[in-house]
């Protein structure tokens, strides 16, 4: 039977959206679950609840001593020290968020044209050593970017890609087409052949085929993975503290930790720079979660 | 024109040799079912022809040109699969319609053939549907309609039918029998069901383990099977083969039983042969010259026919009776055997033998 990738990969769960039924033990076993959660919800969620305080309260209030949960003075002051200094014009700080924005969006981008069609073609052709080819490809994800970056960062001062920002988005590329490939060959895979098979003999192409029958089936993964190597290239660290040197090239991971280390902080500013820099993620991720449930458990869902 | 021929297939997944010197002639305008059990080749012949498997060595003629290397749009050819293939996010329209837009006709000129097409297979009704909206056997028609929609070189059909449920199935047989007489075209039909192969075919090609072993018209395959194998395959309930040997003006079984020898028969004495027997060249209830005696074994009532088992020495045989036949397991019978009817194959080869007197 013919099935839209939709439905194909949708476990059932997602699309549910009954209330789930009670069950046996009645109203006092509903409150001590209610309960449990709540402390272990207050426990997981006290840094986030902190740092959104921090943001938004005056920096008396910040250094009170004992701690001001409540009673305190709300101003927006730190979030426009995050982007306006105190001169009126741009701080570096939000020339360091651009910086993310660019490095972290042509990446992504990067890894997706590269990745998808390799993906496709993995899935779709008899390749050599298939099966070694997808190992090696995972295999470079297996070392963590530190055991790496010093060699690395060696490379790319020779080739003078020290420092730059297209050394970053080659680095985020090259650990994102991996991924985008082992993910969206699941994804491939869920689509019949048979609908490229049928189109081209239909008249079209092998790749208008892919083009106009099998690509539009693999939205949904492609935003599901285009999300997840944004988050990687987003959230990165080590290569971006490595890598960079100049405030110009710097990306907004780098930049915030920068702020600690004075000799006074202003944690007022550090929560406010770290709520902006949590926001694009939580957004898409907010966007694409039902497509971002599907690609975690796909192939785990009998149908 | 219409005229498919291949030549010499041959492919291998892995180990697996899928078609192993597969040759085939398609006549133009034909009914060509090719038929075998699951794994014989069948779809993979069918998918060679298509352009869709690349080929070890072999070769595709379509209408006398040589199109082993030519990509699928270029063969000209329309193809209905087994899973039916209907576009998930297209309706039943845009489906059809399909074919036409990748060849670059007019709106008016695809409205006109889509129109065609659905009155032909009454789909009127389903055109603005999408194939998650429609049950099984529509959607086997809207594959049809994108099909037909054109008119190829040639319509390839991979078992459209067997994933409908067996009423469909019948009525979609005629259908299929009646839009080739009405539409023209070579038909090659793939089915791993006899029933269809016979009840449809022009031409049957019996294929198994990537080797032809038979082409002929339906009435050719299952009165003259080539060998052991199809005279099995074709056939239901299967033909029952026995052991024997040629002694003399008789037959004499490996069991001990013995028959006239046909009189059409070439084979020198002690030649190990078998004797194939269809269901209803035996009967339980005629009485004639040349007869078997073994004991009824089972009765398999059928509504319109019963099946009587016999068995014979170590063999069961089985045979075709009237629905109102009786008896009880054990009792002594004597099954007559129309030999002018019988099939003798060599027991080594397995090929059927001469049959010049028949």
């Amino acid at each position: 039977m013919a099935v839209s990738v939709d439905e194909a990969v949708s476990p059932g769960p997602v699309r549910d959206r009954r209330p789930p039924r009670r069950r046996s033990g009645g109203r006092g076993r509903v409150v001590i679950e209610v309960a449990v959660l709540a402390v272990l919800a207050a426990v997981m969620l006290f840094p986030v609840l902190w740092m959104i305080e921090t943001s938004i309260k005056e920096n008396r209030d910040v250094y009170a001593i004992p701690a001001k949960f409540f009673d305190f003075t709300v101003t927006l002051d730190h979030f426009k020290d995050v982007f306006v200094d105190s001169g009126g014009g741009p701080t570096t700080l939000s020339g360091s968020f651009l910086n993310s924005v660019i490095v972290a969006g042509v990446s992504t981008v990067l890894a997706t044209v590269l990745g998808v069609p390799a993906a496709w073609a993995y899935s779709r052709f008899s390749v050599k050593a298939k099966k070694d080819q997808l190992f090696f490809i995972l295999s470079t994800r297996f070392m963590p970017p530190v055991v790496v970056v010093i060699p690395i960062f060696l490379m790319y001062r020779q080739v003078g890609l020290f420092d730059t920002k297209l050394g970053l988005i080659l680095i985020y590329t090259a650990f994102n087409v991996p991924f985008t490939i082992w993910m969206m060959k699941g994804f491939v895979d869920e689509v019949p052949a048979e609908y490229e098979d049928a189109a081209m003999l239909d008249g079209y192409t092998r790749l208008q085929a892919f083009w106009k029958f099998t690509l539009p089936l693999l939205l949904p993964g492609i935003a599901a993975t285009a999300v997840f190597a944004l988050i990687f290239s987003w959230n990165e660290f080590v290569f971006a503290i490595f890598l960079t040197s100049s405030d110009a090239v710097r990306t907004a991971p780098p930049a915030i930790a920068g702020l600690i280390g004075g000799t006074t902080v202003d944690w007022g500013l550090v929560a406010a720079a770290s709520i902006v820099f949590a926001l694009p993620v939580l957004v898409f991720s907010y966007l694409v979660r039902k497509h971002l449930v599907a690609g975690v458990t796909l192939g785990a869902v009998r149908r | 024109m219409g005229t498919v021929a291949v030549q010499g297939l041959r492919k291998s997944f892995g180990k697996v040799q899928a078609l192993d010197g597969v040759t085939l002639d398609v006549p133009d305008g034909s009914f060509f079912v090719v038929l075998g059990p699951s794994g014989a080749g069948k779809t993979t012949t069918l998918r060679a022809i298509a352009g869709l498997e690349k080929l070890d060595a072999g070769s595709v003629h379509l209408d006398g040109k040589d199109a082993t290397g030519d990509t699928p749009a270029a063969r000209d050819l329309a193809m209905v699969f087994q899973s039916y293939a209907l576009y998930p996010r297209l309706t039943a329209y845009e489906n059809i319609a399909s074919p036409l837009r990748a060849r670059h006709r007019s709106s008016s000129e695809i409205a006109a053939a889509v129109e065609k097409m659905s009155n032909l297979l009454h789909i009127e009704r389903l055109l603005q549907r999408r194939p998650a909206q429609m049950s099984g056997g529509e959607m086997q028609r809207v594959a049809l309609a994108r099909a037909l929609v054109r008119q190829p070189r040639a319509f390839l059909m991979d078992e459209p039918l067997t994933n409908l449920d067996l009423k469909l199935r019948v009525e979609m047989r005629t259908e299929l029998t009646r839009i080739h007489r009405s539409l023209g075209g070579t038909f090659i039909y793939v089915t791993n069901d006899q029933v269809e192969a016979l009840s449809m075919a022009d031409q049957v090609a019996v294929i198994k383990e990537g080797q032809v072993q038979q082409v002929g018209t339906p009435t050719e395959v299952y009165e003259r099977p080539a060998n052991k194998w199809v005279a099995g395959f074709v056939g239901s309930p299967s033909i029952s083969l026995l052991a024997c040997h040629a002694e003399g003006d008789r037959l004499v079984g490996a069991d001990g039983w013995t028959l006239p020898r046909p009189r059409w028969t070439t084979a020198e004495d002690g030649r190990p042969l078998l004797l194939g027997l269809r269901a209803e060249d035996l009967s339980v209830e005629r009485r004639g010259d040349a007869s078997l005696s073994g004991e009824l074994y089972g009765l398999e009532p059928l509504g319109d026919r019963t099946l009587v088992d016999v068995q014979i020495g170590s063999e069961i045989v089985k045979v075709k009776a009237r629905p109102t036949v009786t008896g009880t397991p054990g009792e002594r019978l004597q099954v007559t055997v129309d030999l002018d009817r019988a099939h003798l194959f060599d027991a080594g080869t397995g090929l059927a033998l001469s049959e010049a007197g028949r």
